[in-house]
């Protein structure tokens, strides 16, 4: 107790004349987690930002270098845990292309369905929770009412509403539950009905564009210099969706279109994240009658041992790039692990971004870089 | 028919009877004294239930409904627990301050309660300034908050108090001319004869398109000056965690609790008086059977009834609107708000002059 009172006492000093220091987090409202950002004010306007990680540190990293093939997917979940399935789906697939492992038809379709399925309940709770984050506490009960559907679609699948473990390495943990095809296309009536009240509620919302509009500007360059994926990155102009130029799994035979928008702003990566719900929509709908019949998982070998080298695969996630680098000695765990997560990167360029705005802007700009933060920490 | 007005002069004229006029003032003041504390913590009770209501209606949810028949006691029990919960004083905080500004929020609130007319002729003080009175009290509040924002001696909570001071002190120039335009129409700065003037019809009605502006202008100053959302900046939960009153716990929260909703209360009470006819029935020119027909219903039903449209109407902004930005906030004031109710007060005066309204 003690020295945090210390700690908090030595960056109130640290303010030059007329400055104001203030810890946001790690137990904040608007850090969603516990995320700690150390900011410089002058009046309401902040000089600086500087991100003090490691409160949810778990050395997953470390942690997966002791587990087998087999079990560190699992671990990834609680990484993300918005997009577990995704995590899950880039682990797998590093395993299933360093052994060659074949993947049935019908594990890849419903892998794909799937992560789109959590993309949308990812970007349901974002959207609810940056609308909190501006002060309006409505739009978060419209969107878990969405959420809601596809979690229940995720507990009838695999058991789980939120940390999902359904990849095994060669395709999948179970067999679809019965009802999932006539379950996903209810949500998809539901959420097309649904939408128009986002856009009534929030987005052509008079005072949430004007909170958003301008604010948290960020720049193609910038965008690509600090390592920035996902919406963050192609609100800003920059392509960058790894499921158009890596496509895995089915992604390939589905039509979709990367949305990009190129003012930069809190707005824009707002318009990012509502149109991407859409075209999971439309993949969703094109997958979902065409499942083809067949074995759920290949055949794999019981103890599964990499060949020795270095492998790498990226996945699109809800955030952005999720990359899994492996390096094996050919043993049954890995030798050496990293992941590279969407979270960090966009975290990085907050204080770029809100550099000389209010505090209100830090809100919109932090709620739309969709920070998790067990993601940035690992 | 049932009316609040026969009460009061039966009380009177019983104390008259048994004491000396002194003496029957001096319990006339304490009888006041406890009717008005328990208004307030009745209305505290009802509205704080009547927003979780409402809100979970908008919200698609039930809201509270487990304590009592349909969760009414629910508020009951949350004050219970307030209570009973330890009221926490930071180690470095302003001691004497700390304590104190609570109680001058509060108080702010009851000395409002004094010049509202609640039904017919049932009204604390019938002053002669009475909307004087009202705007020149209601402003004491701001002193409260910043008296809390500085003695918790904690940043996000002198932040919450300075926006919280801007705030108050730039829409209260909105509130006050607005309220000026039916004082204008009215001729009178008397709560009794606003009333009074309006028996014919409302201000509202009967003061053509610049009473509607001022009414739009005087509950987006009033909803701003109750620190409600959306510009409820001076708590801003997602920014500054609770602002001004983010140290305070137990009893002292509560009454900041409390005094947000008895300043809901007292803003839309003055609102329905200056712009619904307070407690006026609704009169429709020479329809006679409508007329007595509302006659009937009681003046105080009238008078709360209007008063609870108009806190539905703030609470429903609440659930809907996103928080402003404070400098999008002060624009809005200086640079919308402001002139047009100047020029709307000069078209009111001219409107007042010419006898153009009913």
């Amino acid at each position: 107790m003690y020295n945090q009172t210390e700690i908090i006492k030595d960056t109130s000093e640290l303010g030059a004349d007329g400055e104001l220091v203030i810890n946001m987090g790690p137990q904040h409202p608007a850090t969603h987690g516990v995320l700690h950002l150390v900011v410089t004010l002058n009046g309401e306007t902040i000089k600086k930002i500087e991100p003090h990680l490691g409160y949810i540190h778990r050395s997953i990293e470390k942690m997966c270098e002791s587990l087998t093939y087999r079990q560190f997917i699992y671990v990834t979940s609680r990484m993300d845990y918005l997009s577990s399935h995704i995590n899950n789906l880039g682990c797998a697939l590093l395993i299933e292309k360093g052994m060659q492992i074949e993947v049935p038809d019908r594990a890849k379709y419903i892998r794909v369905i799937l992560s789109e399925l959590t993309r949308i309940a990812s970007h349901e709770l974002w959207l609810g929770a940056m609308a909190m984050d501006l002060g309006a506490f409505t739009p978060f009960f419209y969107a878990f009412r969405e959420r809601e559907m596809i979690t229940d679609i995720m507990e009838d699948t695999c058991g789980a509403r939120l940390t999902m473990n359904y990849i095994v390495p060669g395709g999948l943990m179970y067999d679809l539950h019965p009802d999932f095809q006539k379950k996903v296309k209810a949500f998809i009536t539901q959420f097309k009905s649904k939408v128009t009240e986002y856009e009534d509620l929030v987005t052509n919302n008079i005072i949430f564009q004007s909170r958003t509009k301008g604010v948290g500007i960020l720049s193609a360059e910038d965008a690509i210099s600090y390592g920035c994926t996902g919406p963050v990155a192609r609100a800003s102009g920059v392509s960058c969706d790894i499921r158009k130029i890596y496509p895995y799994e089915v992604y390939d035979k589905v039509e979709f279109d990367e949305v990009l928008e190129t003012a930069g702003d809190s707005f824009a990566r707002y318009m990012v994240r509502v149109k991407e719900m859409n075209q999971s929509i439309r993949i969703i709908e094109q997958l979902i009658d065409n499942i083809p019949e067949g074995d759920f998982v290949g055949k794999t070998k019981n103890v599964l041992k990499l060949p020795k080298g270095e492998f790498y695969t990226r996945v699109e996630t809800a955030r952005g790039e999720f990359g899994v680098y492996v390096v094996s000695e050919g043993g049954t765990t890995p030798h050496r692990i990293k992941f590279r997560s969407p979270g960090f990167s966009n975290l990085s360029v907050l204080n770029h971004i809100s550099v000389g705005s209010m505090i209100g802007d830090l809100m919109a700009s932090m709620g739309t870089l969709d920070l998790v933060i067990p993601d940035i920490d690992r | 028919m049932f009316s609040l007005e026969g009460i009061t002069t039966n009380v009177q004229d019983w104390l008259l009877m048994k004491f000396n006029p002194t003496m029957a003032l001096a319990i006339e003041c304490v009888i006041v004294i406890l009717l008005s504390i328990s208004l307030f913590a009745l209305l505290g009770l009802v509205l704080v239930l009547m927003e979780r209501k409402v809100a979970a209606h908008i919200q698609i949810r039930l809201g509270p409904n487990r304590v009592g028949p349909g969760g009414m006691f629910q508020t009951v029990a949350d004050t219970l627990k307030l209570i009973m919960k330890e009221g926490l004083v930071p180690d470095k905080a302003d001691k004497f301050l700390f304590n104190l500004a609570p109680f001058v929020v509060m108080m702010v609130g009851m000395l409002l309660l004094a010049p509202i007319a609640f039904a017919k002729n049932f009204q604390i003080w019938d002053i002669s300034i009475g909307v004087l009175y009202i705007s020149s009290v209601s402003s004491l509040s701001v002193i409260g908050i910043l008296m809390a924002g500085w003695a918790s001696n904690n940043k996000y909570s002198l932040i919450g108090a300075m926006r919280s001071g801007a705030q108050i002190v730039s829409y209260e120039l909105s509130a006050g001319f607005a309220v000026l335009t039916i004082v204008v129409l009215t001729g009178s700065l008397q709560i009794s004869e606003i009333v009074n003037a309006q028996q014919n019809g409302w201000w509202i009605f009967k003061g053509h398109i610049p009473a509607v502006i001022a009414f739009v202008l005087y509950i987006i100053a009033v909803t701003a000056e109750t620190n409600r959302a959306p510009f409820d900046l001076a708590e801003a939960e997602s920014e500054l965690t609770a602002g001004f009153h983010t140290e305070y716990s137990g009893m002292r929260f509560a009454l900041f609790f409390l005094a947000e909703y008895i300043n809901i209360f007292i803003v839309c009470a003055i609102g329905a008086t200056l712009f619904f006819g307070g407690w006026m029935p609704l009169h429709i020119g020479n329809w006679e059977a409508f007329n007595h027909l509302m006659d009937y219903i009681p003046s105080s039903v009238w008078f709360m009834g209007k008063t609870f449209f108009l806190i539905f109407l703030i609470m429903w902004f609440r659930w809907t609107f996103p928080r402003l930005r404070v400098d999008q906030l002060l624009n809005l004031e200086w640079k919308y708000l402001l002139p047009i109710s100047l020029f709307n007060l000069l078209l009111v005066a001219v409107i007042a002059i010419l006898g153009w309204h009913f």
